[in-house]
């Protein structure tokens, strides 16, 4: 048997050689190719790539700045909370966990799997928010996948409704809402930094890598508001509310030389650190936002004009009799006659026709412009956020009608503030100071009114304080007080109903004022008049305040002195008359039709 | 001549390694340091956080009308009214 013996090829050995050599050479450059594509070429591309797979930039959450009353007690405060998240498609994949999930988080298992099936397109749902640390550290140590904690901040405020208004309140998400919070959001938010970390696949952080921007936490706010003073302020018109059964109500008190707002309280109030259930007309702060009609308070600046004019003083003779006065079939009532009185008079009784008398010989262009100039009919610049300018008609509409109704507070709209920051011209010897809801940032000043005129006008205001004034329930004992009572009616859609708004602006100590304070209390049962409802909230709040800011008393009748006079040591009694008021001189100037 | 140049790039070689090793001691003590800072920032978070929470505390401690219930109801105490007050001249 012979077998075909295997082929030999001329030993040609050398040609393999080079072909085994030119394919290694093909692929090994090939592979140097590819690697240049990869690592030079496209490395860009792929660095990208690889980066965003295991790089990430996380926020760090920044608290919210606290706000301080301006005595340093805080009124808003972040503290830290902490959220628990959900990535739906991790968390569906071990099913069998959601029950133990939903117990921890106290949600119903049913509603949590319909939630999670319902969300599986995305990748982060909150399941329960704000929780206290240690109980979501809790719910993190049952390891559940897919199942994380993020730090967030809750705002507290511990003073509750008596400041709600004022301060407003931030969203779940620590951005301001209303109120101060909203318009300072930006000085109280910071900015979160971002810190870029190294990520496993399992999303623990194995490394900082760099901080991309540092945080920026949210700076604290210090305000003007004394917290003291606005309990004062709160306590006693609840209570004149609940006495009167009035519908709703404001008290403003500035703080005179520097226009700083103490204390701005309304009612009915809410609890900001509960807010979700309350309606929004609780939540509107009325002493900014709303108007009223100032009535007999604005008689003040009408005599402003009037002493301005030169052709009254305060002891030029007005006759008011018969106690009505008709104006082009427009009839102006007094509640008394009070027959042949003075300028200051008009003040002390609050006569209307004696206002409609004396703005009759003035211009309306000249009115007008002391109005104007006292603040009335334009925001007050205090940048609380709704701020009303108030409502007040161009000269050029006044007849002669609404020359002499406007003269008594009837047919212009103004808010408390508004109110609160023409009395604080008065006070502060004419000048004009724009009121601030922050500590220390004081608003430039004004002339408005020859410091003379301001002068008078304090001393015919504090006639309405003592009899026969009608306003004796604003005195403060050892303390001489200037002030105003108003009474108007609602106005509502184009006349006038039988709801009463009452009204009482005032200064206190009258010889140098460091405190001007501004009642209002809509609608009253019973008794409405300015003098016997919103004068006494006056007389309270400002007999602990001056105590509280240490202003000295400008009318002190007995001066404990040198030595010890027992009889003198102790005094019992009230000076004050506290008894039944006399209704006749109570006078507010309520038109009556 | 040949010697020298040998001594010479022995004690760069030298230098290099030791930079080398230095390099690696920096970089792990700055990664201390980095773990170090972390904490110290954390831990003063964490004691701001405890301070707004006392803070917190303390105002609602101290609130007014809590204060104010306490003093009236449960001590019987009374704000001197005006007429129970006198006034010193200095």
């Amino acid at each position: 048997m012979s077998l075909v013996s295997p082929r030999v090829r001329p030993a040609n050995a050398r040609t393999r050689l080079y072909v085994v050599l030119g394919m290694l050479g093909l692929a090994s450059s090939a592979l140097v190719v590819r690697a240049v594509d990869l690592q030079v070429v496209r490395k860009d591309f792929y660095q990208e790539q690889g980066d965003a797979r295991y790089l990430r930039d996380l926020a760090i959450p920044v608290s919210r700045g606290t706000i301080f009353d301006r005595n340093g007690e805080p009124l808003a405060v972040s503290t830290p909370v902490d959220s628990i998240w959900a990535n739906p498609p991790e968390v569906l994949e071990h099913l069998d966990r959601i029950g133990e999930l939903a117990k921890a988080t106290g949600l119903d298992e049913d509603a949590l799997k319909q939630k999670l099936i319902e969300r599986s397109d995305k990748e982060f749902i909150y399941l329960k928010r704000h929780l206290n640390p240690d109980d979501a550290q809790a719910i993190l140590k049952l390891d559940i996948p897919g199942i994380a904690s993020q730090r967030e901040f809750k705002r507290y405020y511990p003073s509750g409704e008596v400041i709600a208004h004022v301060l407003g309140y931030a969203n779940i998400d620590d951005r301001g809402q209303e109120g101060l919070e909203l318009a300072f959001d930006d000085w109280l938010a910071g900015k979160p930094g971002v810190k870029r970390v190294i990520r496993d696949r399992m999303g623990h952080e194995v490394e900082n890598v760099e901080l991309v921007r540092d945080a920026q936490p949210g700076r604290d706010l210090t305000i003007s508001i004394d917290r003291r003073i606005q309990y004062l302020a709160y306590r006693e018109l609840k209570a004149a509310l609940a006495e009167h059964h009035a519908s709703s109500g404001s008290m403003v008190i500035l703080d005179v030389p520097t226009g700083e707002i103490l204390a701005m309280v309304n009612q009915p109030s809410f609890n900001p650190n509960a807010r979700m259930t309350v309606d929004a007309s609780y939540r509107r702060n009325r002493a900014v936002t709303d108007v009223i009609e100032p009535g007999s308070t604005m008689k003040a600046f009408t005599i402003s004009a009037a002493l301005e004019s030169g052709k009254w003083k305060p002891h030029t003779p007005v006759d008011t009799t018969p106690g009505t006065y008709t104006l082009y079939g427009h009839t102006i009532n007094d509640v008394h006659n009070k027959g042949l009185i003075d300028v200051t008079g008009v003040i002390t009784y609050s006569s209307n026709v004696g206002a409609a008398k004396i703005a009759g010989s003035m211009t309306r262009d000249h009115m007008w412009d002391v109005y104007h100039r006292f603040g009335f009919g334009e925001v007050t610049g205090s940048g609380f956020p709704g701020e009303s300018p108030g409502f007040l008609p161009i000269a050029k509409a006044w007849g002669p009608v609404e020359q002499a109704t406007i003269a008594y507070g009837y047919g212009l709209n103004v808010t408390p503030l508004q109110l609160a920051q023409g009395y604080s011209a008065l006070a502060n010897g004419g000048r004009l100071r724009a009121p601030t809801f922050v500590k220390g940032a004081q608003n430039p000043d004004r002339a408005v009114i020859d410091p003379q005129i301001a002068a008078n006008l304090r001393t015919m205001l504090e006639t309405v304080i003592v009899p026969p004034g009608g306003a004796i329930k604003a005195q403060v004992r050892n303390y001489v007080v200037a002030g105003k009572t108003g009474t108007s009616r609602t106005a509502v859609g184009g006349g006038y109903q039988k709801k009463y708004v009452s009204l009482f602006a005032g200064m206190i100590p009258s010889s140098a004022p460091r405190l001007v304070g501004v009642v209002v209390i809509h609608d009253p049962q019973g008794a409405y008049y300015g003098a016997l409802v919103s004068a006494p909230v006056f007389g309270k709040v400002m007999e602990d305040a001056v105590r509280l800011l240490d202003i000295a008393p400008d009318n002190v009748q007995n001066w404990y002195t040198a030595a010890p006079e027992p009889a003198h040591t102790v005094r019992t009694g009230r000076q004050a008359p506290d008894g039944p008021v006399d209704l006749s001189n109570v006078d507010d100037g309520v038109p009556e039709e | 001549m040949i010697a020298f140049r040998n001594v010479f790039l022995t004690i760069l070689l030298l230098a290099t390694m030791a930079s080398a090793i230095a390099l690696v001691y920096a970089i792990q003590q700055s990664r201390l340091a980095f773990i170090e800072l972390s904490k110290l920032g954390n831990e003063r978070d964490d004691l701001n956080f405890e301070f707004g929470r006392l803070q917190l505390e303390q105002a609602t401690w101290a609130e007014n009308n809590r204060i104010e219930q306490i003093a009236r109801g449960r001590l019987g105490m009374l704000a001197p009214n005006a007429a129970a007050t006198v006034v010193i001249k200095r």
